[in-house]
């Protein structure tokens, strides 16, 4: 599986378009809002912080954790601070456009998903590849997951 | 109009006291015509999530540089900047920001390229109007668009390039990045991605000063007998010393400009910003690995 060689599955299409749909300053806002609607940790994580993997491209602190369950189905779990909103935002698109889905989908995700959002203008390039980081790891952890 | 100086007991030592206020001196002063405050922060999402009643949001990244040319943007866009911000000439700008005022001493030091006669920082920044419990507002503020006046950007006092440097080799250069981007070790901040640097190490003769180390922990400046301890005993430099700073980008050297020229008084501190991102990208400059300089 290389990555960039899938496609965005609907939910992801339609995180891009709601992006594309939008001028500079509201794109902003709507990043705000993924990082406001990241869910918080579930007790066995937020108990057990060594169970979850760091990604250190990311500029501000982030911990991720992959389940996939008996179903395939991915579950994934992040921590990010809030003083960290971009971070999280980017955390908080991953989760509404993967979480929930069978593993193959999360696998077709192409690796550079961040740059259709249309925030290369608005965010560093440092930050996106911090997001991209995380996409790759999360892949590496779904297909150890399912070894 | 020229706002009063915060009279801070502490900021009296400092060469420059007009150059900072505190946390306090902003609240009582945050209605008065003629003062605009500006967050500028390493995350770009920061000020949406809050910021102090009023203030305006600065982004280096989209604002302050020019989009194609490594460069800053030149007079007639810092103008337009300026004047859609609702920031006058004779405004008085207090600059603050996330990070010990990281980015907000750079576009301190990017609206001083252009001359701005009233600018200060927020001693503490955000992390300490935050910590005092101090109100926050999602309001975007929506000021009056002035007539900024189109002033070109001089770098010849302020500002080194990459051949002054070459020139400049032998006198004192402080680096102001991580000590094992200094040593060479690594080639970006700890826990920051890659940057696109070809060699790792140190411009020769270059004197390894971590910038936060003139920021105590509550974000605030150290005192200048702290300050003098750092930049004077340890790295010894010279009151009437030519200094140039650099790191990565340029914008943690521009706290620490701030500390050399404004605090200490230096009177010729330049930073290069083309920093190591130039300098460790460069054919055949000289460059030195380890820890000695």
């Amino acid at each position: 599986m290389t990555a960039g060689a899938g496609t965005l599955n609907p939910r992801l299409q339609e995180i891009a378009e709601e992006f594309g749909a939008v001028g500079g300053q509201q794109r902003l806002q709507l990043l705000l809002e993924f990082s406001d609607d990241l869910p918080p940790l579930p007790a066995r994580y937020a108990e057990h912080r060594d169970l979850l993997e760091p990604v250190p491209e990311c500029q501000s602190p982030l911990f991720l954790a992959v389940e996939v369950d008996a179903h395939d189905t991915v579950h994934l779990f992040f921590d990010a601070p809030r003083e960290a909103p971009t971070t999280r935002g980017f955390a908080g698109i991953l989760h509404a456009g993967l979480d929930g889905l069978g593993a193959d989908e999360v696998l077709d995700t192409p690796g550079e998903f961040s740059s259709q959002l249309g925030l290369q203008d608005l965010v560093s390039p440092l930050r996106l590849r911090g997001m991209a980081a995380m996409l790759g790891r999360i892949k590496r952890q779904v297909r150890e997951r399912r070894d | 109009m020229v706002l009063p100086y915060d009279s801070a007991p502490k900021f009296q030592d400092y060469a420059r006291p007009e150059m900072l206020v505190t946390t306090g001196w902003l609240a009582e002063h945050l209605d008065d015509p003629g003062l605009v405050v500006a967050e500028s922060d390493e995350d770009v999402l920061l000020y949406e999530t809050g910021h102090i009643p009023g203030a305006v949001k600065l982004d280096w990244h989209t604002e302050l540089n020019d989009p194609v040319t490594r460069d800053y943007v030149d007079g007639a866009g810092f103008a337009r900047l300026m004047s859609e911000k609702g920031i006058a000439r004779d405004t008085t700008l207090v600059l603050y920001g996330d990070r010990n005022n990281w980015w907000a001493a750079y576009a301190l030091w990017v609206c001083t390229l252009f001359g701005h006669p009233d600018l200060r920082l927020l001693d503490g920044g955000r992390a300490k109007w935050i910590a005092e419990g101090r109100p926050l507002s999602t309001e975007v503020p929506q000021r009056p668009r002035t007539d900024y006046p189109v002033t070109e950007r001089d770098d010849s006092e302020f500002r080194a390039f990459k051949e002054q440097v070459q020139a400049h080799l032998g006198q004192p250069l402080i680096d102001v990045r991580s000590p094992g981007e200094y040593t060479g070790e690594l080639l970006h901040m700890p826990d920051y991605p890659q940057e696109g640097a070809l060699r790792g190490g140190h411009i020769p003769g270059a004197k390894s000063v971590p910038w936060a180390r003139a920021a105590a922990e509550d974000a605030t400046f150290r005192s200048r007998k702290e300050l003098e301890a750092i930049y004077q005993d340890e790295a010894g430099l010279r009151p009437d010393d030519d200094v140039v700073v650099y790191c990565r980008i340029g914008e943690r050297s521009s706290h620490t400009w701030f500390v050399l020229h404004h605090l200490l008084g230096y009177p010729r501190v330049r930073n290069y910003d083309g920093s190591w991102t130039e300098w460790g990208n460069a054919v055949r400059v000289p460059i030195r690995r380890g820890d000695s300089p």
